[in-house]
């Protein structure tokens, strides 16, 4: 066991400066109208730091350094880039310690997530785009003897992104690592409520790109991501959040006739068919840790299997084990490695969450465990804890519905294949959903018959770079985590060429 | 009962307080009821016409009077989204925080959050959902 010190104190790894300004053009920015915001740490509902309240100048002046780098790093080779991304890897792998406590710190997340998930598949995503970059190739099509079509892959020149609180640093990672291989400049907008540990990362690793190819603004939605994504300045804008501000990114983009990837969300489901009760063995226990995966990063995932349907004909036996499982999770300080889960990220998701718990009592859902606002003792009873929840209900209610964002589950049964099917596709979304079975070809159709991007099967909550992730429906648009989020920041170049000397005859 | 006396929107004090102030700096305003990830779930308020609507994909629940405003706040929600809420009533509150999105409200340090209750039969009734 161990518990790290609070960022900031005299024992920690992690420094804490009074305030942090922009990381424009390579170097620390004031902003420009003088304005600063506090940052607050949900593990203790306290402010720890001040950070620059971006506005419309700022973000001119981030563009600006972005498009005085952007054709130097677009024109540096793929050696180069490939091993400058591996340099801030191995870089992050070197301080992940100190940058997993920092992302806790931010967040609120339990720090076993952080040092084991957030931050080695962070170093990952550097790497695998810094491979991937390297075995991308273009084409050469032969359209008859004298004449050729070249592709090439070209960088966009200078997007946008805009970041998620969820998971501030590999939320970003897997946005920079695909722009930055494919040789684009960057100008980055964090989440206003975790504006401060991607400045930790810029802070080590600002020094190995060139100035300019990373520009980090931070403010508020309004003041300063708007004046981002609707600049006729970017050439593309990536973006994770809710469907009406996806909706708003989109309208700007068609503004500009600029492309987008979102990323919004989902209600995801998680199918425990009968078989997986068939015996009580390590498959068994698996399929328990699965169900509980709800509450990992306290909900606050965008694929948070947060619809358990559990067949009629074991619903008895294994919603008991099941909710045993998730009485078991330990919640105290996020920044002791024995807690499994941390605090909310803020006070107004804390509200959100307990208005959740509010409906689905008055729709007659049963609270199995849970339901209630967690107040932790001493200096952490001000921070923003909820006890993991399961409501039993039907799929019709609307904590079934809506991304509460908490460590909320709502159960409910099914009898047979195709009422699971139709349950699980019951929704707007389709991110994330789950398949429980010892039947390999039940597995597979309900895995091609779920409208979810994702469909993890006899597994949950995995990341690994190089498995598509993204939505259908009101999901989304685009992959990421996957060597095809390249072409997504990438122009394809066309070279047709004639080596005849004649003329075609026309003229 | 007519469908006019009986709202499917409201407003608490606080928001209608919050509501004129950010009227005299941003002007006229609306909602939009978001959904999915992160501040999903949380109503977005814009400057009026910043966010386009749609009479095919979009419903208007309702206009919020809000005293010393010349003309009420409408509130909009997808209509795919207003399948799954529409047996609910919504009142619009505030409360303390830092949504993002590019809701007018959150430099203020604070954050409009939508409370729910089931309607009643009458108001079922009034809305053609029974």
């Amino acid at each position: 066991m161990t518990i790290y010190a609070a960022p900031g104190s005299p024992d920690s790894l992690v420094q804490v400066q009074p305030r942090y300004g922009h990381f424009i053009g390579g170097n620390w920015v004031d902003p420009k109208k003088g304005q600063w915001f506090e940052n607050i740490s949900p593990v203790n509902g306290k402010p720890f730091t001040e950070i620059a309240r971006g506005t419309a100048e700022d973000i001119e002046a981030a563009l600006d350094a972005a498009h005085a780098a952007a054709p130097a790093w677009g024109r540096a080779s793929l050696a180069e880039r490939s091993l400058i991304l591996n340099r801030i890897a191995d870089r992050m792998e070197e301080n992940l310690e100190a940058l997993a406590v920092a992302e806790t710190w931010e967040n609120g997340k339990a720090v076993r997530e952080t040092l084991n998930a957030d931050l080695p598949l962070a170093v990952d995503h550097f790497r695998y785009f810094a491979g991937v970059l390297r075995g991308q190739e273009g084409s050469s099509s032969e359209i008859d003897e004298n004449t050729v079509a070249y592709h090439f892959h070209e960088p966009l020149g200078v997007v946008g992104q805009i970041i998620p609180w969820n998971f501030p640093i590999l939320m970003a990672v897997w946005k920079l690592a695909p722009a930055l291989a494919a040789g684009n400049a960057v100008v980055l907008k964090p989440a206003e409520q975790t504006p401060w540990s991607i400045l930790k990362l810029a802070e080590l690793i600002g020094d190995l790109l060139p100035a300019g190819v990373l520009n980090i603004v931070n403010g508020f939605g309004v003041e300063c991501g708007k004046p981002l994504a609707s600049s006729p300045r970017i050439a593309k804008i990536a973006f994770t959040g809710e469907t009406t501000t996806g909706r708003l990114i989109m309208q700007y983009a068609s503004q500009n006739i600029i492309p987008v990837t979102l990323e919004l969300g989902g209600k995801s489901p998680n199918v425990f068919f009968d078989d997986v009760a068939q015996e009580r063995d390590a498959f068994y226990d698996k399929a328990l840790e699965g169900f509980t995966m709800f509450a990992l990063n306290q909900g606050e995932v965008c694929t948070c299997p947060s619809r358990a349907l559990v067949q009629q004909s074991i619903y008895a036996d294994f919603v008991p084990d099941a909710i045993a499982r998730v009485e078991k999770i330990k919640m105290g300080n996020p920044l002791d490695t024995d807690t499994m889960m941390g605090a909310q990220a803020s006070n107004d998701q804390l509200e959100k969450i307990l208005s959740y718990l509010d409906i689905g009592r008055q729709e007659g859902a049963k609270v199995l465990t849970g339901g209630e606002r967690n107040v932790l003792d001493g200096d952490l009873a001000e921070g923003y804890y909820v006890t993991p929840t399961v409501f039993e209900g039907q799929n019709s209610m609307r904590i079934f519905q809506e991304e509460i964002f908490g460590p909320v589950l709502s159960l409910t049964s099914f009898t047979d294949e195709a009422q699971a099917l139709e349950i699980a596709n019951d929704t707007l979304y389709g991110l994330g959903s789950g398949v429980w079975t010892r039947d390999g070809s039940r597995a597979y159709r309900m895995g091609r018959g779920i409208k979810a991007g994702r469909v993890w099967t006899n597994c949950y909550h995995q990341y690994p770079a190089h498995a598509a992730f993204g939505g259908y429906k009101q999901s989304g648009i685009g992959r990421e985590n996957h060597k095809m989020m390249l072409d997504h920041y990438q122009q394809t170049k066309n070279l047709l060429v004639s080596y005849s000397p004649d003329a075609l005859g026309f003229f | 009962m007519s469908s006019d006396l009986l709202g499917r929107v409201d407003l608490t004090a606080e928001a209608a307080e919050l509501l004129r102030r950010l009227t005299a700096q941003h002007g006229p305003l609306m909602f939009h009821q978001s959904g999915g990830c992160c501040d999903g779930s949380s109503p977005m308020c814009y400057p009026a016409g910043e966010f386009m609507t749609s009479e095919t994909a979009d419903v208007h629940l309702g206009d919020l009077a809000v005293e010393g405003l010349d003309a009420p706040v409408p509130f909009w929600m997808s209509a795919a989204q207003y399948e799954y809420w529409k047996h609910t009533h919504l009142t619009v509150d505030v409360v303390k925080g830092r949504g993002s999105g590019f809701s007018v409200e959150a430099p203020e340090g604070v954050r409009f959050l939508i409370r729910s209750r089931l309607m009643t039969e009458a108001e079922l009734r009034a809305f053609g959902l029974v």
